[in-house]
């Protein structure tokens, strides 16, 4: 009798802590090999056939095509620098250079991914398009209303994550070290 | 104590395998996976067009609005596949994926090093079959060996500001693939 309430009781916690483990890491977003700079996160194995079992299981759940190492690296935000969550009531920028690539386009999604909705039908910026100042340095306004320069609309959803991708890089490439230079800094300026 | 002790510690252990075996076989059980989602978009063996992200709508999610994208859904069980793919004025890239999503190959036109990316993809044992000679002449020219026998490929073309992004499609309408004839 009480063997048998043992095993069902381990059975029921296996089956509770397994299973639970599996969502919170997929939802989460758990992978290993991450490469941290500032606010900004990105998992360039994910790219290549050494993507790890947790990164593989994310991407077949959600049913996106990774960037291929080769082709570039995704860096993403969603929060500022110094852990502030992104909310679309509020003003954030993001300014100062990117490490080297041949082109980079910076987009904001909603947290499944999608294409936020606004009026202007602006949802990113590429490295040809951006405003930049005489010594190279940008700043983008994300905001839910207009700004003067370059505005990221925020279209005032409740949460957004940002991607910025460096395509013909040699980041995640060749690097090993964290030494791959800065990623812009993201402040937040307050809210409406 | 200790029974009751060790019970918690066969759950755990027990829980431990059910997360691992769990997240090893999520990838067999997608059925929203990017393959899937665009078989009933794309003939099979042939480069067709993917429409760019909206608000409203997209195919997969964190698709890249700035590119033009063309797909090839590939089925090397009659022969092996040629793609050609001619470069786009900016930035033009082409990645192969298996059947479950894994980006087991990319290249870019500059890596490419020419005005079209021509590439032949087969299976190893196609690879194996190869005629040496045949081997020995593809100095230039690229063989990719494909991990299965289906996947996708996906050609993305830069539009480097939105007026651009006729002309990026343009450049991928001109892209095919194809198997080649045996010989």
């Amino acid at each position: 009798m009480r063997l048998l309430f043992g095993s069902c009781f381990t059975l029921l916690i296996a089956a509770a802590l397994g299973l639970g483990a599996t969502w919170l890491t997929l939802t989460r977003g758990v992978a290993f090999g991450a490469l941290t700079i500032g606010a900004w996160t990105a998992w360039p194995k994910s790219g290549s056939v050494d993507i790890d079992p947790y990164a593989r299981a994310i991407v077949a759940r959600n049913g996106e095509l990774p960037i291929g190492m080769g082709d570039g690296v995704a860096f993403y935000a969603r929060s500022d620098d110094v852990g502030n969550k992104f909310d679309g009531r509020c003003t954030f920028t993001i300014s100062g250079t990117t490490p080297p690539a041949r082109y980079w386009t910076v987009t904001l999604y909603n947290p499944e991914g999608q294409l936020v909705g606004n009026t202007v039908d602006r949802h990113d910026f590429t490295s040809e398009e951006i405003v930049r100042d005489s010594d190279g340095r940008f700043t983008i306004t994300v905001a839910p209303l207009a700004r003067p320069g370059n505005w990221l609309p925020s279209g005032g959803t409740e949460q957004f994550v940002l991607v910025w991708r460096l395509y013909d890089t040699p980041i995640g490439v060749a690097t090993r070290t964290t030494k791959v230079g800065p990623m812009p800094a993201i402040t937040r300026k307050g809210c409406s | 104590m200790i029974r009751a002790l060790l019970w918690i510690l066969a759950a755990i252990l027990l829980g431990g395998i059910v997360h691992l075996s769990t997240v090893l076989a999520l990838p067999q059980a997608a059925r929203q996976d990017a393959y899937s989602r665009l078989a009933p978009l794309t003939p099979i063996n042939t480069m067709a067009p993917l429409a760019g992200p909206t608000a409203q709508n997209a195919v997969m999610p964190f698709m890249d609005p700035a590119f033009a994208g063309a797909v090839c859904r590939y089925d090397l069980s009659g022969g092996m596949l040629k793609l050609i793919a001619p470069v786009s004025q900016a930035y033009t890239s082409v990645t192969f994926y298996t059947r479950k999503s894994v980006a087991y190959y990319a290249i870019n036109d500059r890596a490419a090093g020419r005005r079209t990316i021509e590439l032949d993809l087969m299976t190893p044992e196609q690879h194996a079959e190869l005629p040496e000679e045949e081997d020995v002449t593809a100095a230039d020219r690229l063989i990719i060996e494909s991990p299965g026998t289906t996947g996708l490929i996906v050609l993305r073309a830069l539009a480097p500001e939105p007026g651009l992004m006729t002309m990026a499609r343009q450049a991928l309408a001109g892209a095919t693939c194809g198997i080649q004839p045996v010989h």
